[in-house]
C-alpha cells in the first residue's frame, strides 16, 4: 500500500495546527496548535520509517513525545503565570511591550 | 521458539564528551542544591557550582582540542571537530560572562536582578511577603547550565534528532529565564510568553523539516543526507521543503528576518543579565548549528539555499539597521542591532568558502571570529545596562544616558567601546570581525552583497553613534538623569575582560583568526 495518504494528512494536520496557531487568540489553544504540529510530524516520521524499512523515525517520534511533554511543563508554568497576573490568557491582551 | 534480541551497548567517547557531561550533571547538582541547602547558602553554593562547572568544561574542552580529541563521538550522534571546538570554548566564556551577570547583586542593592519569587502575582500581598524576606530565585544558575549544556549539543550534533532535542533543552531555561525580571514583572512575563509561543512555533517547523529530510534520505544522520544530496535519486520536493522549514527554525534562533518579531520584545522584557547571555550564547550556538547543517548536510544543494540565504541577510540587515534608527530604548536599540548583526553574518555564510590550505579567510573561521567580537561587546553593553539606573530600576531610556560622559567617564568610554566595536570601526574587534566575514563573502563570489553589507553597516553605526552623541554632546534632561550604581566584583570582571578583549583583539587579531580559520574543517 502506498504510504503518501499518510504523509498528505499529516500535511494537513501540520497546516491546520499552523493555521490554528496564527488565527486563535487565546495562549492555551495557540499552544494547543503547536503540539498538532508536533503530533503531526509523529505521523510522518512514522510513514517515513515504513517507508525505508528503517527503525529511525518511529524511535524519533518517542524523542518528539518526550520533547513535547517538557514543553508543556514549561509552557503552562508561564501561561499560568500570566493568566493569574492579568486574569486574561489572551495574547491580544499581552500588549504592553510595542516598538 | 521465540529469538533473543540482542541489544549492544553503545559505546561512548566518554574524554571527547566530558565538557556536554559536565555541564549537564552540574545543572542536576543544582537542582538537588535548591532542595537540601538552606536557603541562606544557596546563592554562594549555586554560583560556586555554576561557575565551577563552566570552568571545568572550558578546560576540558581546551585540553581535548589541544590533544586533537576529533571525531565522530556518541554512535555517530555527537561529533568533535575543530569547529565545534571553536564555537564550545566560545560558548563557555561567553557562559563564563553569563555567570558573572547573574550573580550580580551589588547593582540592585544587595539583590541580584530576579524576581524574588516568580510564582507571585506582580503586586500581590505574597510578592511584597518574599522582597521583604529577602527571597530570591538561586535556580537561575542551574537553568543557565542546562541552557549552556543545549547549545554546547546543538552546535556539536550530527544529527538531525539531537538537533532538535538540543534546540529544546537550550530554548526552555530560556524562556523560563526571560520571565524572572524583579522590576517591571508584566513586562517580563510577557516576554517570556511572546518567547514560547513563537519559539515552540518555530520548533515545529524545524521538526518538520528534520521529518521531511530523513523522508529524503532515510536517516537523520548529516552525512547521509549530504550522500543522499550526491546521488540524487530520491524526490527534490522533499528536500527542498525540508531545507525551507528547517532554515525557519534556525533563523527564528538566529533572529533574522522575517523571523525576528520576537527579538525587541523579549531583549527588554527579559533581566538584562539574561539578555545579555541570551543575545551571544544563542545566536553563537543557533549560527554554529546553522553552519554544521547547510555545509555539511546541504552542501551538496548550495545552489538551492544560496538565493534563500542572500534575501533573509539583505532584509535582515535592512530591517536591523534601518528600524533601529527611530528607537529611543537602549534595551530595544541593541536588540534591533543584534538583528542586523545577523544579516552581516548571514552575508559571510552565503559565500561558502570551505576551509582549506591555500584559503587564509574561510567562513565558519572569519563568522567565529565575528561572534567573538560581537560577543564580547554585547555582554559588555548589556553589563552597562545594569549599572545606569534611576529610582531602583534600570534607566533605558536614551533621555536618562545623556549628559553620562560628563558625570560618570570611566563608564561612558568602556560603553563607546563597546558602541564603536559593534559599529565596527578600527581598531576595535568589531572592525576586524567584519572584515573577514566581509572577505569571505567576498571570496565566495558575493561581491555585490558585500557593498550592500558595507552600506548597511553606515547605516548601523549612525545609530550606535546616537547612543554615543547622547552621552558625551547632549546635555541631561531635568528629571530623566539616571545615576550609575556601583557593581560588584562580578560586573567589574565582566567589564574589563570585554574591554581588554575589545581592544586586543582589534589590535592583535592574527593569532585568533589564524587559530579559528585553521579549525574550520566540518567533519562527518
Amino acid at each position: 500500500m502506498s504510504s503518501e495518504p499518510y504523509l498528505v494528512v499529516s500535511a494537513i494536520l501540520f497546516a491546520i495546527g499552523v493555521l490554528g496557531f496564527l488565527v486563535r487568540r487565546n495562549a492555551i489553544i495557540a499552544f494547543m496548535s503547536v503540539e498538532l504540529m508536533l503530533n503531526s510530524v509523529n505521523l510522518s516520521l512514522v510513514t517515513f520509517a515504513r517507508q525505508h524499512g528503517n527503525l529511525d523515525g518511529q524511535v524519533g517520534t518517542f524523542f518528539v513525545m518526550v520533547v513535547a511533554a517538557a514543553e508543556v511543563v514549561v509552557g503552562l508554568a508561564i501561561i499560568v503565570a500570566v493568566y493569574r497576573a492579568r486574569r486574561s490568557a489572551s495574547v491580544d491582551d499581552a500588549n504592553l511591550l510595542k516598538f | 521458539m521465540s529469538t533473543i534480541l540482542e541489544i549492544t551497548a553503545p559505546t561512548l567517547e566518554w574524554l571527547q564528551l566530558s565538557p556536554l557531561l559536565v555541564l549537564l550533571g552540574a545543572g542536576a547538582v543544582g537542582v538537588l542544591v535548591e532542595a537540601f541547602v538552606p536557603r541562606t547558602a544557596r546563592y554562594a553554593v549555586q554560583v560556586f557550582i555554576a561557575g565551577l562547572a563552566v570552568v571545568a568544561a572550558l578546560g576540558l574542552t581546551i585540553n581535548n582540542w589541544v590533544a586533537g580529541e576529533t571525531g565522530i563521538a556518541a554512535m555517530g550522534s555527537v561529533v568533535t571537530d575543530g569547529p565545534t571546538y571553536v564555537f564550545w570554548t566560545m560558548l563557555l566564556v561567553f557562559g563564563l560572562g553569563g555567570v558573572a551577570l547573574f550573580a550580580e547583586r551589588g547593582v540592585g542593592g544587595g539583590q541580584s536582578a530576579f524576581a524574588a519569587s516568580a510564582a507571585t502575582v506582580p503586586g500581590s500581598p505574597l510578592e511584597r511577603e518574599a522582597e521583604r524576606l529577602k527571597r530570591e530565585h538561586t535556580e537561575v544558575f542551574p537553568l543557565l547550565v542546562f541552557a549552556l549544556f543545549g547549545m554546547l549539543l546543538f552546535v556539536a550534533s550530527n544529527d538531525l534528532l539531537i538537533l532538535f532535542v538540543a534546540l529544546e533543552i537550550l530554548s526552555l531555561p530560556l524562556y523560563l529565564l526571560s520571565g524572572m525580571a524583579r522590576r517591571r514583572r508584566l513586562l517580563s512575563q510577557e516576554a517570556a510568553l511572546k518567547y514560547f509561543l513563537l519559539g515552540a512555533f518555530a520548533s515545529g517547523f524545524f521538526l518538520f523539516g528534520a521529518a521531511l529530510l530523513y523522508g529524503y534520505s532515510g536517516s537523520f544522520e548529516l552525512g547521509a543526507i549530504a550522500d543522499a544530496i550526491t546521488e540524487g535519486t530520491s524526490s527534490n520536493l522533499l528536500l527542498l521543503a525540508g531545507m525551507v522549514l528547517l532554515a525557519v527554525g534556525l533563523l527564528f534562533k538566529i533572529g533574522a528576518v522575517p523571523f525576528h518579531a520576537w527579538t525587541p520584545d523579549v531583549y527588554v522584557g527579559a533581566p538584562t543579565p539574561v539578555t545579555g547571555f541570551m543575545a551571544i550564547a544563542t545566536k553563537t550556538a543557533a549560527v554554529g548549528a546553522l553552519l554544521r547543517i547547510f555545509y555539511v548536510a546541504l552542501g551538496a544543494a548550495r545552489w538551492d539555499w544560496q538565493p534563500l540565504l542572500t534575501g533573509v541577510a539583505i532584509a535582515t540587515m535592512l530591517v536591523g539597521s534601518v528600524v533601529a534608527l527611530v528607537q529611543t530604548d537602549v534595551k530595544r536599540l541593541l536588540a534591533y542591532s543584534s538583528i542586523a548583526h545577523a544579516g552581516f553574518i548571514l552575508v559571510g555564510a552565503v559565500g561558502v568558502v570551505a576551509a582549506a590550505e591555500d584559503v587564509s579567510l574561510n567562513s565558519v573561521g572569519s563568522i567565529a571570529f565575528y561572534l567573538l567580537a560581537y560577543g564580547f561587546a554585547t555582554l559588555g553593553a548589556f553589563a552597562i545596562v545594569t549599572m545606569v539606573r534611576r529610582s531602583g530600576g534600570e534607566a533605558n531610556h536614551l533621555n536618562a544616558w545623556r549628559g553620562l560622559g560628563r558625570s560618570h567617564p570611566v563608564v561612558a568610554t568602556v560603553m563607546t567601546l563597546f558602541l564603536l566595536s559593534f559599529a565596527g570601526i578600527p581598531p576595535t574587534a568589531g572592525f576586524v570581525g567584519k572584515l573577514a566575514v566581509f572577505a569571505a563573502a567576498w571570496a565566495g563570489g558575493y561581491g555585490w552583497l558585500v557593498f550592500l553589507a558595507v552600506v548597511f553597516s553606515l547605516v548601523a553605526a549612525f545609530l550606535y553613534l546616537k547612543i554615543v552623541v547622547a552621552m558625551w554632546f547632549q546635555d541631561p534632561v531635568e528629571g530623566e538623569t539616571a545615576e550609575v550604581a556601583t557593581p560588584s566584583l562580578w560586573t567589574w570582571c565582566v567589564l574589563v575582560v570585554a574591554a581588554l578583549a575589545t581592544i586586543v583583539l582589534g589590535i592583535l587579531p592574527g593569532g585568533l583568526l589564524e587559530l579559528f580559520n585553521g579549525a574550520a574543517e566540518f567533519i562527518r
